[in-house]
């Protein structure tokens, strides 16, 4: 095959995308509620997430990647990955927080603009994990940063992912009246 | 000294410092190949090549041993690893600098000076723009050209061999299969091989064999995003979207035969967890990657805009290559022609039919084309094991009563991993050591953006993959 073949192929081939899951209702309104509890500014329809691993094995990095991959294609949801903490709404760490990415990790929070929200994603983020009690960590995410959302799993799979950062958009919009994700 | 363990293809022994000694002096002339170097209480350990492997230890129980590092430079990082762990001071070690532990004040580290006319220097991580693993790269930089990298890692360090300390021999096979999570697989299976072979315990022949199903699905996985990755940084995004969605089916094809994506705490000792119920979804698979895989290699055979990028780009010199026993696709693009599912054959893979590819240009490119003829290599093994797969169980008990000794490798899709542990009397892992080819790899991508601009070092990063946990531990 001719590599013109292919890329004309993959123009007009249908999109890879998966169909849209539902969004996870319930952690929708439990997050909404904090939201607005928070008195936290709604940050609109779209999300700009940093991605920080602080400490992971590396597992959840791969299911981080496959979400932005054409099959599921995250990016149709308006969640987009940046690359500075300056453009970041949404801080989404992985791993158990190492000791020796605490501050780095905490530096990163703090050049983040305000309202910002911090995910902590993997069991390992949730509370040290399989890691739990090693002298090198400091024992989830939420040791170190104010966490909004937690998404377990050991990786969680892509759809897990997605479900929790919908929830999140989903939430995002409901506490600011007009403005509904879709 | 005094041999105490042995079969076939390995050697464990308690050794004096003069043959610890006249070891480093064979290794640093390249008459043997050092395969790790590791510490415990009083006692520091490693591994050799010599047709088998060999690991010496040497008691120190003043905590001084002989440097290996100071005549054999791949052996530096090792040593100052096992100083931060345990103390352990290597007597001669040029570089007294501290490596995974850092401290109270991480920003402290003194990188090496630089000086010249007109160089800047670019510090780049541990927070990363992508979705990726933390290290910190301090480039120096000539204009757009780099005169040096110096790698800062350790910031994923987790203090898994503490944590493997007096873990249960299950406990610590979770552990190992999340050391480096893409080689979750390759992991699982150098743990408890060292453990079946510690104890002396067959694991069922279907067990072996779904095993080396695994194996290959992963290895096939990570060969898929490798390539779309790499010239996704060539900014050659349709092979990423190609290859993803392949790489996609690899792991739901996973999930669906083995009950988990990634298949983690699939491998347990003494077989596997979960049976193969038919092997359908894999065959399909295979004809699916066959059918569209050549286009894509087709595509980037051809696309002279991105041969451009990664042909002479980030070249390894074999002689690096050898000196540091690279292993896996960083060693074989640079002719080092090592693949420990043949070179220390374990099974399945002594009964199946497989070449190993090996090239010589030692660049992007290389690296590229030895993953694309891996994939091949591994479709075809995947069948053969298909067509081949005994019944049977799939796992024995597994219940360590006995202190005893065992050592594996086995070939992880990004070189070999080596496994050494020990088990106590009350059957707990009393130490356990995990060397991920990175140790060795992440040198030679210091050696390789020597030279090249500062715009190709994600290609050159990409084309090593190498893992940033794997070595931090």
């Amino acid at each position: 095959m001719t590599p013109w073949r292919t890329l004309a192929r993959t123009v007009l081939a249908r999109p890879a995308a998966a169909p849209v899951p539902p969004v996870d209702r319930e952690t929708a309104s439990s997050l909404a509620g904090r939201l607005e509890a928070g008195a936290q500014t709604p940050l609109g329809r779209s999300l700009a997430v940093l991605h920080i691993d602080a400490g992971s094995c590396g597992g959840c990095e791969v299911e981080l990647r496959s979400l932005r991959r054409a099959v599921y294609d995250l990016e149709r949801f308006g969640v987009c990955f940046v690359a500075s903490p300056r453009h970041a709404d949404v801080l989404l760490a992985t791993g158990p927080v190492t000791r020796n990415l605490v501050e780095a990790l905490e530096l990163a929070h703090a050049a983040m603009p305000d309202p910002k929200l911090v995910v902590a994603l993997g069991d390992c983020a949730v509370d040290g994990g399989v890691f739990k009690g090693s002298y090198a960590i400091a024992g989830g995410v939420g040791t170190t940063l104010p966490v909004d959302l937690l998404i377990s799993g050991c990786p969680p799979a892509p759809e897990r992912i997605l479900a929790g950062l919908r929830a999140l958009l989903e939430a995002n919009a409901r506490s600011r009246p007009g403005i509904s994700s879709r | 000294m005094s041999r105490y363990c042995s079969d076939d293809r390995w050697v464990m022994t308690a050794v004096d410092a003069t043959y610890w000694q006249q070891a480093t002096r064979a290794i640093a002339a390249g008459d043997a190949t050092l395969l790790s170097l590791w510490g415990e209480p009083g006692r520091i350990h490693m591994a050799v090549f010599d047709n088998a492997i060999v690991v010496i230890s040497l008691d120190c129980p003043n905590g001084l041993y002989p440097s290996v590092g100071a005549s054999h430079p791949p052996a530096i990082r090792l040593e100052r690893a096992a100083r931060d762990l345990f103390g352990l001071d290597p007597v001669g070690l040029p570089d007294a600098r501290p490596w995974l532990d850092h401290g109270a004040n991480p920003t402290a580290y003194p990188f090496l000076p630089v000086e010249g006319e007109s160089l800047h220097q670019i510090p780049v991580g541990p927070v990363h723009a992508g979705v990726i693993e933390p290290g910190h790269f301090r480039f120096t930089a000539d204009g757009e050209t780099v005169v040096r990298l110096e790698q800062r890692l350790g910031y994923v360090h987790k203090g898994i061999d503490r944590l493997m300390h007096g873990a249960t021999v299950a406990r610590a096979a979770r552990l190992a299969g999340r050391t480096s999570g893409d080689s979750t697989v390759a992991y699982a299976l150098a743990f408890v091989s060292a453990v079946e072979m510690a104890l002396g315990i067959a694991p069922p022949p279907r067990a072996v064999w779904l095993r080396g199903v695994m194996a290959e699905l992963e290895r096939v996985a990570n060969h898929l995003g490798d390539f779309g990755a790499i010239c996704n940084d060539a900014a050659f995004t349709i092979m990423l979207a190609h290859c993803g969605m392949l790489r996609e089916g690899v792991l739901r094809c996973a999930a669906e035969c083995f009950g988990h994506r990634l298949m983690m705490d699939c491998v347990v000792p003494g077989g596997v967890a979960a049976d193969l119920a038919g092997d359908a979804p894999i065959r399909t698979l295979i004809d699916a990657i066959r059918a569209r895989f050549p286009a894509l290699v087709d595509l980037y055979d051809k696309t002279a805009s991105l041969q451009d990028r990664t042909v002479g780009t980030g070249r390894v010199s074999a002689e690096l290559a050898r000196q540091f026993a690279a292993g896996g696709i960083v060693g074989r693009a640079s002719g080092r022609d090592f693949d420990a599912r043949r070179s220390i054959p374990y099974p399945p893979y002594d009964q199946l039919h497989f070449e190993v590819p090996v090239l010589h240009e030692g660049d992007v490119n290389a690296r590229v084309w030895i993953r694309i003829k891996e994939i091949e290599q591994s479709l075809s093994m995947l069948e053969q094991m298909l067509n081949a797969l005994p019944t049977g169980d799939i796992r024995v008990a597994c219940e360590p009563h006995r202190s005893a000794e065992g050592v594996a490798m086995t070939e992880a899709f990004r070189g070999d991993v080596l496994v050494w542990l020990r088990i106590d009397e009350a059957g707990h892992i009393d130490r356990c050591h995990m060397r991920d080819a990175s140790w060795f790899q992440w040198p030679l991508l210091e050696a390789a953006i020597e030279g090249n601009i500062v715009a190709d070092f994600p290609l050159c990063n990409k084309s090593f993959n190498c893992s940033y946990s794997g070595h931090d531990l």
